[in-house]
């Protein structure tokens, strides 16, 4: 294949060497003179991929200027809020980011405003603060969800009755109220959308939770799992045996279960349109699909969900100069999660950086990881460690380094705990 | 010339193809930044049960990884993610690490206890564990300023047989109480 490439090129007029330059040159937007404008990198979105993309880039070429676009002035992790709800953390605090000190430390411009636009041909996008031109763009706005799949979701009040939590913040903390104010004997309904969605051990984590708290707290009550799935789609083994071990009768598991209706009133979901199933608190997490600005900028697929990209640079298959990374983007086998966003992150800026600088790329390597907590000091991991399958052109686990723990695990616990400060300080340091 | 060839790459996407068969095999950056969601920013971590890698020698790192792949160190995640690298990639990282500037950490520790461990350890520990701990003979780990956690986590491994501990350390550390060890890891924790 390389060698193919190399000939082509060739027939073209170049040596290999200098196809190679050049084209990674022509890539970019790479001043030629020293009178040119500083080149410009954009970032949407300051969450798990944005707040490294944007720190990276700085690290690997402080000349390139850098602007980081967040509707909010703080973030609140995902990760670890199920042990918010399950009563674990008093608050959100610990989860909780700002963007002063990334600012400073690498001098990122870091602009608070909403982006409603990208203008792919212009280079630049529009936000509630003006326009920002770009050469090189980064796209990491999260998740969207897909409520129109839902008969009766009304995409602003729905959530106020029937949380999704998840998207951390102000819907975790009221989904942590109403377990609160549950009656005792009354039952919490958890519903899963169909994969792939945002953090797939996630929800199981989050029944498991749930159970812990309702088990100290709130005899005769139970979890009822509805999933959309037809089965537990991430570390099943170890959730079935800490659910059996520590939970025992009170995670009411339910597959093949999907979620069309809902009835706020009555606080009823409708399965299939024919079953009903009631909650005292029901935890609806509505399917999903990027970020709502990747549809705006038509940054999305076929699949009219996820965002299709070049899996060594995370550069857009559809616009080009844009890069996508994080649950927006199509990873290939990287699961959408936290550390995966991070992982590709940091692949994107590099890619940037070469691409800008008119050098050769190198080859993606990506990890993920994902933490869960079956109990207040037991947790499990799951792991890999990601390439490009250049045949397939699609990114792939490397064989034996994905796996699930042996068991349930004290020390994962302690360790999950680290893996949490090193990450929040990656993005906020 | 160049121009019009992306202009034809773009439309028939072999682009994003060229892009790949022209990539450079993975950097030591690229492989060792993908550890940094774990152990910190360039292996300096913030959290204290996570050991920092930066400043770690290069022959431990070597010696712990490929120990890790092959099963003979216990370990909770590493065992798993060291399958995912090859020898020269592992050296590669040792390497990136083994550059960066020591991690130091501030962690509240025992004044009395660091100063009983600085009285042990030349007699015990300094034959490996050189210069205060921050050099190791050989695969040697480098400890100081490492997380005090994390080096009680370890030695606890060792204690139940559950990390396996090198012979002459072993001679070392079986007579030692409990207490005295504790000292010497606030020492090693301690050092700037
Ligand atoms: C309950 C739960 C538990 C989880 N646990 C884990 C875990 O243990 N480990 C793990 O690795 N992952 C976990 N995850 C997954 C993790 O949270 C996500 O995968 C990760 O946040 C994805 O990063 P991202 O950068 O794509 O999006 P985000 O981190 O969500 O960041 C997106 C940011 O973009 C901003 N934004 C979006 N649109 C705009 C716009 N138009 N203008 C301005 N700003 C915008 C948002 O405000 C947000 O700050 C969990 C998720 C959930 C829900
Ligand atoms: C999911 C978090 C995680 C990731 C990712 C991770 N590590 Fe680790 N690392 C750990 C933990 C936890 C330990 C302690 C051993 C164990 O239980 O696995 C450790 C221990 C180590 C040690 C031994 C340090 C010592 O002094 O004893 C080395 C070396 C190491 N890791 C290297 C790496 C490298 C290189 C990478 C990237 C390829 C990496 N780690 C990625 C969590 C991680
Ligand atoms: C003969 C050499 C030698 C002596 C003496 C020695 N050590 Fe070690 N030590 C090592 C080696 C080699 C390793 C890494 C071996 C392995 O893979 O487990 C190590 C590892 C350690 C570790 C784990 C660090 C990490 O990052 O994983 C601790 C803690 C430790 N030693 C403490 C001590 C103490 C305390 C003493 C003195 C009482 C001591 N050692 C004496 C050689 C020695």
């Amino acid at each position: 294949m390389t060698l193919e490439r190399r000939n082509f090129l060739k027939l073209l007029g170049a040596g290999a060497g200098v196809a190679t330059a050049g084209l990674a040159g022509c890539a970019t937007q790479q001043p030629k003179t020293a009178s040119a404008p500083t080149r410009k990198v954009v970032v949407i979105g300051g969450g798990y991929g944005g707040t490294i993309a944007a720190k990276y880039v700085r690290m690997m070429d402080p000349s390139i200027e850098v602007t980081l676009i967040e509707r909010n002035d703080h973030f609140v992790s995902c990760p670890f809020s199920n042990l918010y709800l399950g009563g674990l953390l008093k608050d959100l605090s610990p989860l909780t980011i700002k963007y002063d000190k990334l600012a400073a430390n690498h001098g990122i411009k870091v602009v608070q405003a909403e982006v409603t636009g990208i203008d792919a041909a212009g280079h630049s996008v529009t936000t509630s603060k003006g326009v920002f031109k770009y050469d090189r763009l980064v796209v990491s706005p999260g998740i969207e969800f897909r409520t129109d799949e839902i008969k009766g979701y009304d995409m602003a009040s729905t959530p106020e009755v029937m949380p999704h939590a998840w998207k951390a913040g102000p819907q975790t903390i009221l989904l942590r109220k109403q377990l609160e104010a549950l009656k005792p004997g009354d039952n919490v309904v958890i519903s899963i959308p169909l994969a792939p969605f945002r953090c797939p051990p996630g929800p199981y984590e989050r029944a498991s939770m749930i159970a812990m708290y309702l088990k100290q707290h709130k005899p005769g009550s139970k979890v009822i799992i509805l999933d959309a799935n037809p089965d537990i789609v991430s570390k099943k083994g170890l959730f079935m045996k800490g659910w059996k071990k520590h939970y025992d009768g009170l995670v009411d598991y339910r597959p093949a279960k999907k979620v069309t209706e809902v009835d706020t009133r009555n606080m009823t979901v409708l399965i299939e349109g024919v079953e009903e199933v009631r909650g005292a608190v029901i935890n609806l997490i509505p399917p999903q699909k990027a970020g709502h600005i990747a549809h705006v900028a038509g940054l999305v697929g076929d699949d009219k969900k996820w965002c299709p990209v070049n899996p060594m640079t995370f550069e857009s298959t559809l616009h080009k100069d844009i890069h996508v990374i994080g649950d927006s983007s199509i990873a290939g086998a990287m699961p959408k999660s936290g550390y995966s966003a991070n992982s590709e992150a940091k692949v994107c800026a590099s890619s940037i950086v070469a691409l800008m600088n008119g050098k050769e790329i190198t080859e993606m390597s990506g990890i993920n990881t994902c933490y869960s907590y079956l109990s207040a000091k037991e947790a499990v991991s799951v792991t890999g460690v990601y390439r490009v399958n250049k045949e397939k052109n699609v990114i792939e686990a490397v064989p034996g380094s994905v796996g699930v723990s042996p068991d349930l695990s004290e020390v994962e616990a302690i360790y999950a705990e680290s893996w949490l400060k090193n990450i929040l300080t990656e993005m906020s340091t | 010339m160049t121009m019009k060839w992306r202009g034809w790459a773009l439309t028939t996407g072999v682009l994003a193809i060229s892009a790949m068969a022209q990539a450079a095999p993975p950097t030591a950056a690229m492989l060792s930044n993908a550890c940094a969601g774990c152990h910190g920013t360039n292996g300096g971590s913030a959290g204290p049960s996570m050991p920092s890698l930066a400043g770690q020698s290069k022959e431990s790192i070597v010696d712990a990884m490929t120990k890790f792949k092959s099963g003979a160190r216990p370990a909770s995640v590493m065992g798993r993610l060291a399958k995912g690298y090859s020898d020269a990639e592992i050296a590669a990282m040792g390497e990136f690490f083994s550059k960066q500037k020591i991690h130091v950490t501030n962690q509240s520790l025992d004044p009395a206890k660091v100063s009983r461990g600085a009285s042990l350890q030349e007699a015990n520990c300094s034959r490996c564990h050189i210069d205060d701990g921050k050099e190791g003979k050989d695969d040697t780990p480098v400890m100081a300023s490492q997380w005090l956690t994390y080096l009680q986590m370890q030695m606890a491994d060792y204690l139940t047989g559950h990390r396996k501990m090198p012979e002459k350390m072993k001679e070392k550390v079986d007579p030692m109480s409990k207490e005295d060890l504790d000292a010497l890891l606030h020492f090693y924790a301690s050092v700037k």
